[in-house]
Parts: C-alpha cells; structure tokens; sequence
C-alpha cells in the first residue's frame, strides 16, 4: 500500500480540523472500500482518518424527527436495531445483504452512502424513507437532501474539508412501510445488477398517500423513480396500479451493458423489483 | 509509525506499526501468527477472518493502526490449553476440510455464528458463512461440521 499518514479523533472538532488541511484527507470507517482502493491505487490519501470513535458518528437512536444513523455506524447494528426492524423495513433489508457477516460488522452506512456506487445497497432504501445528509466541516455545518448528494460514479457533492456526520430519516408512521430488493445471479456477496427501494404510505381506503421508489445500478448515480411514485399517489392501491407503477419506473432507468447483465434484462429486473418491493410494503403494512 | 497496544489471543503486545499495515500483515508478519491466511486480499474469500471485540471481520481490509485497545482472536487463539475447541473437532470428525487454507476462518466465523445463535438453522449458517469461500469440499461437510459444533457445545 502507498504511505499516508493516519490519525484517529475521539471528537468531531477534532476530525474536522484534520479535514481542513491541505492534501487528500480521507475517512475511513469499515475500510471495507477505502482499504482495497488504496491498495489498488484507485483513489490516494496523504491522510488517512478513522472516524469510528467519534462519539456523533456512532448515534442510533429515534429522536423527535425521525431516526438518526451516525456515518460509523456499522451495518450489523444497523440490520438488528428494533425501530430499523420495525419501521425501516428496507433499510434493514440492506443492511444485511451488503457483502458478507464480517464486512456487515465492520462497513458503516455513511461509508456505503460516501463511496456512492451506483449499485450502493443501502442507498435506494435511504432515498426511499426522504434521508437527509447532516454534513459538517470546520466552518460549519449543512443539510443535504440525500438525493441530492450524489455526483457520480463514486462521487458525491460533498466539499474539500466537508465530511457526512449522520443520516436523518423522518418519523415513518405506521401507515408507511419500505422494502428493499436487489438482483444477484447468486445468493451472497455480489454487486446488486438492479437494486429497488420502495416506500408506500396508505391511508383510508387504501389510497396511495405517499410513495417513493429509488433504484440502483440502473445510472450513474441512485436515482428516484419520479414518475411512477406520481403513477402511485393519489389512487387506490390494486395490483393494476402496481404494475403501470412498475412499467413507469422503468423511464428512470438508463442502464448500460456489462458483465452483470444488459442493459434491457435491468430494465425488466427493474419492473419486476418495483413490483415486487411495492408487494413487500403492502404487505408489512397490512401485516 | 504509529504506537498501539492490542490485545492478541489474550495477550497484550505494544507495537510501532506502519499506517499502511493491515492487521492480516501484522498479524503473520510481525507477530508470527500465521494461521490467519491470506487468499484474496480484498474482502472476498474470508481466509484472513479474525474476531475484533468479539465480531468477525476480514482483517485484510482492517489497518493494524486503528486497533488500538481492541482485543483480537486469531485461529490460534480458538483452541484453549492445547485442547481443540467442538469446532475443531467437529470440523476433523466430519472431513470438512481438503486442503484447509480456508480453515482457519472457517473455523472463527463458526465460532462467532455458535456463540450468537447456539442452534442455528441450515439456511443461517450457509448465509452468515458465505464470506468464507472454500475451493474444495463442496461447503455440505462444512454445514455438517458446523451443526455437530453446535449439538456439542449444547451439550
Ligand atoms: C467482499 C465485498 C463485498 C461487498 N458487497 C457489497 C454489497 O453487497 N453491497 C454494497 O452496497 N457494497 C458492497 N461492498 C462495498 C462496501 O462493503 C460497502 O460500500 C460498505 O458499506 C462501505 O462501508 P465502509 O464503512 O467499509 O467504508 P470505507 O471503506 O471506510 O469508506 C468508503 C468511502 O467513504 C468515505 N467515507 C466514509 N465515511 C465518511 C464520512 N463520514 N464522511 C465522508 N466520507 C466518508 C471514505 O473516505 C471512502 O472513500 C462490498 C465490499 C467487499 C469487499
Ligand atoms: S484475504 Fe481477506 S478476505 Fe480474502
Ligand atoms: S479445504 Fe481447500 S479451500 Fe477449503
């Protein structure tokens, strides 16, 4: 591996000051990416920052506005929290299939959010529960709507000396429910050919109040699914609706082709997995 | 280099590490323990799986720097006063190795699936061991081993 250097803060004033220097200054929580890239020289460091020992990074806990996940948080936490079990279905859903047990154990959310792959696991079901990203640097701090966050293929809008402090997701009432699929050719440990995160909200006769479905590996960066949440609120929930639902989510996806599959088998996986995701979210909602 | 203290197997050591060692590296190259092995490198294979606070984790995606009063088990560390653990045997009585490289982690991961869930189903032990990977034995004398494991240590 190249050289860097490495510092580990117990406080948040800490990291940021370390951030603020000059030269590429980069976190690592799970090092589950960050380690195997600088290894392989896909991305360089002057400075490595573990962050998992801050304690505003660590947080998991329902406040008033919604639950809040620390960036450090790892996965395994995360996957068995109850109020994720119970009222986060999708982000459970993911928690548990990014990589293997010991990756789970190790990788946080903010670190599968920041390396921002297309295929990012977790990242659907955070856009479909309205995340935002509390962001934090040496001169202050920020608030990004998470679907705003991303820039590109591992990248995201976050600023030189800016670093992700914790996710915010809204109250999820028990009206609502969330549901994360994704497609491998096998049963573990592969990256995501299409991945979907829905989130559906009933009200009285079953109308559609809210609903959200985000997708992965299907463009550059996760994406929302527009238009078909618009298919979706407003009307009877039937499994009519689900379909034209699952047909319109397609026009978000523009895949491309590669070894994982083409770009028409992702955009069939697509609406098969919004119809199905949107299945899962009536169905926990009901149950 | 950076000075920590980490416990290994029970034991305390006091290094200097490089920032860009990882704990697989350290482990086998500095402190000689070296039945933690090194397949992949990168996270996929499990041959390098160790415990950190009693979790598993790939240790050649961990750098030796962050360990700092951290308590890590290693395979040599599973036996204790040179008695093998039920995992062990288990794992001899059923032939669930071949070559055994990928033993050793095979070994910790089930050691850490037995002490959370102490009769898992057939289903939780192919899912929480599918970061190990094994090139011989076709993973069903694995699954066996690990279920006699579990029925030993249940008593
Ligand atoms: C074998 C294997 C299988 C995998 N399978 C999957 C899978 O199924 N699904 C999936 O989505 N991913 C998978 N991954 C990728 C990886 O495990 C996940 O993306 C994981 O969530 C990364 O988290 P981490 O904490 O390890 O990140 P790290 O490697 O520590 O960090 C990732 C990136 O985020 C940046 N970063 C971290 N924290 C912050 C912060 N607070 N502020 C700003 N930047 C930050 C780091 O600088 C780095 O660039 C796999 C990886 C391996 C090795
Ligand atoms: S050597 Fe670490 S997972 Fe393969
Ligand atoms: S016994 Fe040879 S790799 Fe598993």
């Amino acid at each position: 591996m190249p050289d860097f250097d490495f510092a580990q803060p117990t406080s948040l004033n800490e990291a940021l000051e370390l951030f603020a220097a000059e030269g590429e200054v980069r976190a690592l929580v799970g090092g589950t990416d960050i380690v195997d890239q600088l290894k392989t020289g896909r991305r360089n460091a002057d400075m490595v920052v573990d962050v998992k020992r801050i304690p505003e990074l660590q947080r998991l806990e329902v406040a008033a506005d919604g639950l809040h996940v620390g960036a450090a948080r790892n996965l395994t936490d995360i996957g068995e929290f109850p109020a994720v079990r119970a009222d986060y279905g999708g982000l459970a859903d993911s928690s548990v299939l990014v990589g293997s047990w010991q990756i789970q154990n190790r990788a946080g959310l903010g670190g599968n959010v920041c390396n921002a792959a297309p295929s990012g696991d977790t990242i659907p079901a955070l856009l479909s529960h309205d995340t935002t990203a509390i962001v934090a640097s040496s001169t202050g701090r920020r608030e990004i709507a998470l679907s705003d966050f991303f820039a590109g293929p591992g990248q995201t809008v976050l600023q030189k000396g800016e670093i992700l402090v914790e996710l915010v997701l809204p109250p999820s009432p028990d009206n609502g429910a969330s549901s994360y699929l994704r497609f491998i050719p096998r049963n573990e440990m592969d990256i995501a050919v299409v991945g979907v995160g829905s989130y559906l909200q009933l009200g009285s006769g079953n109308i559609v109040e809210k609903a959200r479905i985000a997708l992965a590996s299907v463009a550059p960066t996760p994406v929302r699914a527009r238009a078909a949440e618009e298919v979706l609120e407003g009307n009877v929930l039937t499994d009519d609706l689900i379909e034209s639902a699952a047909v319109t989510a397609v026009e978000a996806a523009t895949p491309i082709t590669d070894v994982r599959g083409s770009a028409e088998y992702r955009r069939e996986l697509v609406k098969v997995l919004t119809r199905r995701t949107l299945g899962i979210c009536r169905d926990r909602i009901n149950g | 280099m950076k000075h920590i203290s980490m416990t290994v197997n029970g034991d305390n050591h006091e290094l200097l590490v490089d920032p860009s060692w990882t704990l697989l590296e350290t482990l086998r190259d500095h402190l000689r323990l070296t039945g933690t092995k090194e397949g992949c490198s990168n996270g996929n294979c499990g041959a390098c799986t160790v415990m950190i606070n009693g979790r598993t984790a790939n240790a050649c995606l961990v750098l030796a720097a962050e360990m700092g009063g951290n308590e890590i088990t290693t395979i040599e560390g599973i036996a204790t006063q040179g008695k093998l653990n039920p995992v062990q045997e288990a794992f001899i009585k059923d032939g669930a190795l071949q070559c055994g490289f990928c033993t050793p982690g095979f070994i910790v991961s089930t050691t850490a699936l037995l002490q959370r869930d102490p009769d898992p189903s057939e289903v939780e032990i192919r899912t929480r061991l599918a970061g190990n990977l094994c090139r011989c034995t076709g993973y069903d004398k694995i699954v066996m081993a690990v279920e006699d494991a579990a029925a030993m240590l249940r008593g």
